[in-house]
């Protein structure tokens, strides 16, 4: 049996050689992404901006009447809802602000949530209520804040750990990796306006965790290479690495994405946007490994020294240990 | 390293089959077979965006707990004072600034009232709850101490939960969930509400109820503009009343709360067909109600519920059975609510709604079910190109991804975990990612068979040399889901302990589980060659 080989034997791919350009690019794309987020802004569902939420299926049309609904919402005085299909063509979520002092009134949620769903009932025979989510301001501050402190942790603790089983630079490469996969993530979000959700934060450190995946394989490569050839110029160890690591790679990223995928596409409505940023973020991880996390060891200067004592510092230990000095 | 004596196989095996076993009650929980009950039922349970149900964050407002200790303070000391023998004189007293303070009318008496003071201030429990200092001679202030305060916050917050308990448990509601969280807040889950708006009516509701007498003395036109008497204070008339829109007053102290009930029941009025609520004072409260009554009677009383007036009747006979009727233009319903919020006892401190998640059943089981075809298909197709690329290998990995799907829920099933929604997408992920540790090895045999390695020492360096990378790896994946964990909340959690567990059970599988079965096939086939 001829068995599937999607990268050929002995690739010599000269990734390293193009790494300023792309480095560029790169941080283009991650000024692109900020600015983005800082102008556009990220669409908060109700996780993070508080509010109110109803999921709807009208359960005898064939399309929910989205303009139509959005007009007589508008109505009730809840400023201007978002109203989007979610899922199939005749399910819709409605999202409306509530103002940031719920303690003042404490009910307004509430009440709002009656309000939108007795109104929706009595217009349409076919409404039947999915679910709805309410959150207060307070709530929501305190999720906008977790999430931020969860995202600065996972970064700081994974770099952390690739320093002492690596090198600084190894750890500095990966976090810097891990910037430009978060700043991306967002910066998809903030153009295509996807709902930013807990659910995204799931999402963002899930990648995080990948994209480590890769960078760690090929890193550990490097480490191995480091040791075996160490005459070897570092771009070209550095590109060598990548190339044996190729395969495994590609087979990995492949994998992931064909179990993503079908989830995509037949999976819950619910879970669309977060598998959406993972599978988004499986692009954006698996490239910075190779032109994020690898060129870096060569400008923080890494060399074979980094994990074989040199002949002095071993000459000095010989000493040491004879009671020499 | 392929050396696998015997007891190391009959172990791996064993706790694979436990697993897997673990998981079977989960799994026949979809079917209509039935597991033996005499048997113990691991089950995972669905998170409530997955069954159905409401999630309900409460949040108690503490301050009013320290208005409400010095509120009670003072009249302790006026009582004290008053009942103090010979009785002790004390005048201007104020509860401005979250403390209390009074003059004494003979500074002499100082010594003689700070001794009679002396229990309040310290309390009944370790820390010592208020703090009493002297100015002028004759000013005694008491000033609560955080740790009173603190204290006395956290046992609202007990009781609180006491009775949120006892009034879901009066809807009949199944399996719910209550739990405290952080110091201010509790936790209600119900799985399969279909109408939370009646558990959310009944939790937010207070339920202090107040009988005060009404201050006759105060001018109509002052009680209207929200003008108080000294001594008095006014209430509003709740909006069911047919006196809606005005208030009265009542005189601040010498009333009687309604804790002391012990029952509260919907009824009709015999006269006029209203929805009415009777209660039944205990020995205590019914004393009290009767000593009030006779005092005044002729004059008006205010009920009051949770600070709006419901009625003010005039008092037209001393009530001394312990029972009395609340009407206040109740519906069927209102007063059916009412009676069981005063029956489970008024709740310590006003609680409101600050997080509602509710998921209605058939949403729910669509998730399931569309979770399910998504997963099955893409497992397929991780399978398929497992075994086109990596041949005997790939079948290995494949055996291995089902035992690792069987144990992940077994595993779940065990440690009673919930499965929720993102927890869908976290399978997906895992069956996505458990194969990368199989890639890895077998890429690793292919380069080490390329560089001339015969076959044996092949596999057993393409094991050794990508374990590195695999352990770093998941350990670095692990980081980020615990944090995850930490940090998230609800479904997210779900997300986070299915990509955790997935860790442990893949690398398991994927590394252990198949080094076994390579192994054992070296060692039988002896092949001179591997083909891939």
């Amino acid at each position: 049996m001829k068995l599937l080989k999607l990268v050929p034997d002995d690739t010599n791919i000269k990734f390293l050689k193009w790494r300023v350009p792309f480095f560029a690019v790169s941080l283009l794309l991650i000024a692109a992404s900020w600015a983005l987020v800082l102008t556009k802004g990220l669409n908060y569902g109700v996780d993070f901006a508080g509010g109110l939420e109803v999921r709807a299926t009208f359960t005898q049309s064939a399309e929910a009447p989205v303009g139509e609904l959005r007009e007589k919402i508008a109505t009730l005085g809840y400023g201007d809802p978002v109203v989007q299909r979610f899922g199939e063509d005749n399910q819709v979520s409605i999202r409306v602000r509530l103002p940031d002092d719920v303690s003042a009134d404490k009910e307004a949620a509430q009440a709002a949530a009656n309000t939108i769903v007795e109104t929706l009932q009595g217009e349409y025979d076919d409404f039947r209520l999915d679910g709805n989510d309410n959150v207060s301001g307070k709530v929501s501050g305190e999720f906008r804040q977790t999430a931020l402190y969860a995202l600065l942790a996972a970064m700081a603790a994974i770099a952390l750990y690739i320093w002492i089983r690596f090198e600084w630079q190894f750890g500095v490469g990966a976090l810097f990796a891990l910037f430009h996969d978060v700043s991306l993530t967002l910066g998809m979000f903030a153009l295509f306006q996807m709902e930013f959700s807990l659910q995204i934060i799931a999402a963002i450190l899930a990648i995080i965790g990948y994209s480590l995946n890769d960078t760690i394989v090929v890193y550990d490569r490097i480490r191995e290479n480091l040791k075996k050839f160490r005459k070897m110029p570092l771009p070209e160890l550095l590109d060598l690495s990548v190339n044996e690591t190729l395969a495994r790679t590609v087979m990995t990223s492949l994998t992931l994405l064909i179990a993503l995928i079908p989830l995509l596409f037949f999976g819950p409505a619910s879970l669309f946007g977060m598998v959406a940023g993972i599978t988004l973020g499986l692009f954006v991880g698996t490239y910075s490994s190779i032109y994020m996390a690898a060129p870096f060891l060569v400008w923080l200067g890494v060399t074979s020294d980094s994990f074989v004592p040199t002949e002095s510092v071993a000459d000095e230990q010989e000493k040491k240990a004879r009671g020499l000095v | 390293m392929l050396d696998f004596p015997t007891w190391r196989k009959a172990w791996l095996w064993l706790v694979t089959a436990l697993c897997c076993l673990a998981a079977l009650p989960s799994l026949l929980s979809a079917t209509s077979i039935r597991w033996p009950d005499a048997l113990p039922d691991p089950m995972v349970n669905l998170g409530l965006d997955l069954a159905g149900g409401s999630h309900i964050l409460l949040e108690a407002d503490s301050s009013q707990v320290a208005a409400q200790r010095l509120e009670n303070m003072e009249e302790n000391v006026r009582n004290t004072m008053r009942r103090a023998e010979p009785r002790i004189r004390i005048g201007d007293v104020s509860t401005r600034g979250g403390r209390l303070s009074f003059v004494l009318d003979d500074p002499s008496e100082i010594d003689r009232a700070r001794e009679l003071l002396l229990p309040s201030i310290n309390g009944t429990g370790l820390v010592r709850e208020w703090n009493l200092t002297v100015e002028d001679g004759n000013r005694m202030i008491l000033t609560p101490t955080q740790e009173g305060t603190d204290q006395a916050v956290s046992d609202a917050m007990e009781s609180a939960t006491e009775v949120v308990r006892k009034r879901i448990d009066e809807l009949g509601t199944r399996e719910p969930t209550i739990i405290r969280q952080g110091d201010t807040r509790i936790v209600v889950q119900v799985p399969g509400l279909q109408d939370p708006d009646q558990l959310k009516a009944l939790l937010g509701q207070t339920a202090k109820l107040e009988f005060k007498l009404v201050d006759q003395q105060a001018l109509q036109s002052d009680v209207q503009q929200g003008l108080a008497p000294p001594g008095s204070e006014i209430f509003p008339y709740a909006e069911t009343s047919d006196f809606v829109g005005s208030s009265v007053a009542v005189r601040r102290l010498g009333g009687i709360r309604g804790d002391n009930l012990t029952g509260a029941q919907q009824s009709f009025d015999p006269q006029t067909n209203e929805p009415v609520v009777n209660i039944q004072f205990d020995s205590d409260g019914g004393f009290r109600f009767a000593k009030l009554t006779s005092e005044n009677v002729g004059k008006p009383f205010a009920i009051i519920l949770d600070g709006k007036v419901l009625s003010a009747p005039n008092i037209n006979e001393p009530i001394r059975g312990g029972t009395a009727q609340i009407s206040g233009g109740f519906s069927v319903d209102t007063a059916n609510q009412l009676a069981i919020s005063l029956r489970s006892g008024a709740l310590p401190v006003d609680l409101a709604v600050i997080e509602e998640r509710t998921v209605g059943p058939d949403l729910g089981a669509d998730s399931i079910r569309q979770g399910m075809v998504a997963m099955a298909i893409g497992s397929l197709l991780v399978v398929l190109l497992m075994i086109v690329t990596y041949g005997r290998f790939g079948v290995y990995a494949t055996v291995a991804l089902v035992f690792n799907v069987l144990m992940l829920l077994g595993v779940m099933a065990f440690l009673n975990t919930t499965l929720t929604l993102p927890g869908i997408a976290g399978f997906v992920l895992t069956i996505g990612a458990a194969v990368d540790a199989n890639v890895l090895i077998n890429e690793r045999i292919r380069e080490e068979r390329k560089r001339g390695r015969r076959v044996v020492a092949a596999v057993e360096n393409g094991y050794k040399e990508a374990s590195r990378a695999i352990y770093d790896a998941n350990i670095t994946n692990f980081i980020a889901g615990v944090l995850l964990f930490l940090f998230g909340s609800g479904p997210v959690r779900g997300f986070a302990v299915v990509l955790v567990i997935g860790l442990f059970t893949s690398v398991f599988t994927a590394v252990t589980l198949t080094r076994m079965w390579v192994a054992d096939w070296l060692r039988k086939a002896k092949p001179k060659d591997i083909v891939l």
